[in-house]
């Protein structure tokens, strides 16, 4: 039980850095199509694979979390 | 949208509580005096279940496809239905093969007399089964190869000058779009000899996710999820890299050039290391995302569940219908990086590097 | 081992050895008989929409190029007709000068022999004139001298006779 709620704390820790770093990409990629926006496209598909890598990450520390939630 | 989704989820337990309280109880008690198990629901035991690999395909109601088990044992192999696994309540029961077997959680386990399990033999039991998931990796299997070898004979039929018709015009500019974003950037002229690998590993991920999310029977196994598959597709990226691996990348990894002896053979194991983590990182990734998701439509539809209130559904199911379309983006982006990180490791491996990059 | 391993992230072997078995099935066949047929007619199409991409740009090319020797063509045509009409002007204008200084020249010309004539009837004329004055003086006188000896009024009725004569002359 101590196990799982340690894990779910992590998992949640997780999530928030995931969260900064997926709120910094859109940023950019806000940003970078304001001041650029016959670049849209391009910067779009990099922002999906950004953001799919970020969130990854944040995965990755779930799977962690589960591996003690044994 | 994580955050909206739990004050969601706080609200609504609040509300449907203060609304529901006095029906909850009696049809608690009610269902109790029927079955033992209805009163609590086991969200996580359920959720489990439903993304776990399984020896019978469950349709609709109480009928379900028991698929073969297949088990090779120092008796030699064994072959018997999954049928006899479970009684006709859908618990599991003891048939007694080359050994007594029973499953637990999903997996066959060898039993003792008494009823416990005996992990030694188990060990020895090595479980090949038709499961769900090698049935629907199959069927996705034989979806690719029927759409493209029709795709295939119609490029052969209408000729090269031809504009592309039909399913063909929705297939050709996904393949120009692995082409031209995958293969091309990460390996340039190199492209052609590994373009089929990565158009094959695109499809068969985006498929299975695909089918994965459909929660009735062609689909709903969750194949891409399951770790064991996107780690044979992550070692197969290994073994491509290494095995296309020139001089310069293996020099690399051993004897980092440019740099002073000390700072060489401290980089050494972590340059090892980076081989054996760049498959792992392509396994974890597929899998987490897609059991992740997963997981997200299946605790929403609990919500139903948790609730004991048809009314829930009016918050559960919009929420689906939401996260699965997110889904089916996640679905094609992780389709979509897998591919992309194979060819970005490939090229890696087969670039060659020219002095002025040795300096850096 | 401290913590048990969730089922979850344990790969199934079983799985592990159908997935190979399925992915290869499907890279054979997909590689042989779909990436194949379906890369060679995309690139053969691109190439295709490239050649006629290229014959087009190059036509164009060809097109402009023929616009251009057209307009210089046209220009040249124009600079000779400005330079023939040029030249015909002054044509005009020296065939005009000439004729007027012919005409001119010839007028004076003809002036000047008809002033010769005149001169010339003009002198015939007077020495004519002085002539016939002399040969009627001399008529006269001899009439007067042959009068004169016999009669010295009919000798001046005489002379008057003979001027009234010449003046009826």
């Amino acid at each position: 039980m101590v196990v799982g709620s340690v894990a779910a704390i992590g998992a949640g820790l997780a999530a928030i850095g995931a969260g900064i770093g997926i709120g910094q990409i859109g940023k950019g990629a806000v940003e970078g199509i304001a001041r650029q926006p016959e670049a849209a496209n391009e910067i779009r598909t990099n922002m999906i694979v950004a953001a799919a890598l970020v969130e990854a990450v944040s995965l990755f520390a779930v799977v962690v979390a589960l591996l003690g939630n044994g | 949208m994580v955050a909206v989704f739990s004050i969601c989820i706080c609200f609504y337990h609040n509300a449907s509580f203060a609304q529901n309280a006095d029906t909850n109880q009696v049809t608690e008690q009610h269902h109790n005096t029927d079955q033992k198990e209805e009163g609590d629901f086991d969200v996580a035991g359920t959720i489990l279940d439903h993304i776990r690999d399984d020896h019978s395909w469950h349709l609709w109601g109480h009928t379900s496809v028991h698929l073969p088990v297949i088990l090779k044992t120092d008796k030699g192999f064994e072959v018997f239905s999954s049928s006899r696994l479970s009684d006709e309540h859908h618990q599991p029961v003891v048939y007694n093969g080359n050994y007594p077997y029973k499953q637990i959680d999903g997996k066959i386990k060898v039993m003792n007399a008494d009823g416990s399990i005996n992990a030694e033999a188990s060990k020895k039991v090595f479980d090949i089964s038709i499961t769900k998931n090698v049935v629907s990796m199959f069927i996705t299997v034989f979806l690719l190869i029927f759409v493209f070898l029709g795709v295939a004979k119609a490029y052969k039929k209408a000729g090269v000058t031809s504009a592309p018709k039909g399913f063909q015009s929705f297939i050709e500019p996904i393949i120009l779009f692995i082409r031209d974003e995958v293969a091309i950037p990460y390996l340039g002229e190199r492209h052609v000899r590994f373009l089929p690998y990565l158009l094959t590993i695109f499809f068969f991920i985006w498929i299975n996710n695909l089918l994965g999310l459909v929660p009735f029977f062609p689909g709903g196994a969750n194949v891409s999820g399951n770790i064991a598959f996107t780690l044979t597709l992550a070692l197969f990226t290994f073994v491509i890299v290494n095995i296309n691996g020139k001089k310069d990348y293996w020099r690399h990894i051993f004897w980092m050039p440019g740099l002073s002896t000390g700072m060489k053979i401290f980089l050494m194991p972590i340059e090892l290391l980076g081989v054996f983590i760049k498959p792992i990182s392509l396994t974890i990734r597929l899998f987490a995302n897609m059991t992740a998701g997963h997981i997200l439509v299946l605790s929403l539809i609990s919500l139903v569940f948790i609730f004991k209130a048809v009314s829930a559904s009016a918050m559960a199911v919009p929420f689906t219908v939401f996260i699965s379309v997110i889904e089916l983006l996640v679905g094609f982006i992780q389709a979509f990086i897998f591919a992309m990180l194979s060819a970005l490791y490939i090229g890696m491996a087969i670039e060659e590097h020219h002095e002025q990059d040795l300096v850096l | 081992m401290l913590l048990e391993i969730n089922p979850l992230v344990l790969p199934d072997p079983g799985l592990m050895i159908w997935s190979t078995l399925a992915f290869l099935i499907l890279l054979f066949v997909l590689g042989k008989f779909a990436w194949k047929p379906i890369m060679k007619a995309i690139s053969e199409r691109e190439q295709g929409i490239n050649d006629s991409l290229a014959t087009a740009e190059k036509v164009r090319a060809e097109m402009a190029q023929l616009k251009s020797d057209n307009e210089i063509l046209l220009v040249q045509a124009r600079e000779e007709r400005a330079q023939i009409l040029k030249e015909a002007k002054e044509i005009k204008d020296k065939m005009i000068n000439e004729a007027k200084e012919q005409a001119k020249e010839a007028a004076g010309k003809i002036m000047a022999d008809t002033q010769q004539a005149i001169e010339n009837q003009k002198m015939a004329a007077l020495i004519d004139l002085k002539n016939q004055v002399g040969n009627m003086v001399v008529e006269v006188s001899e009439k007067i001298l042959r009068r004169e000896l016999s009669n010295k009024p009919e000798q001046e009725n005489y002379i008057k006779q003979l001027t009234n004569e010449i003046k009826l002359n």
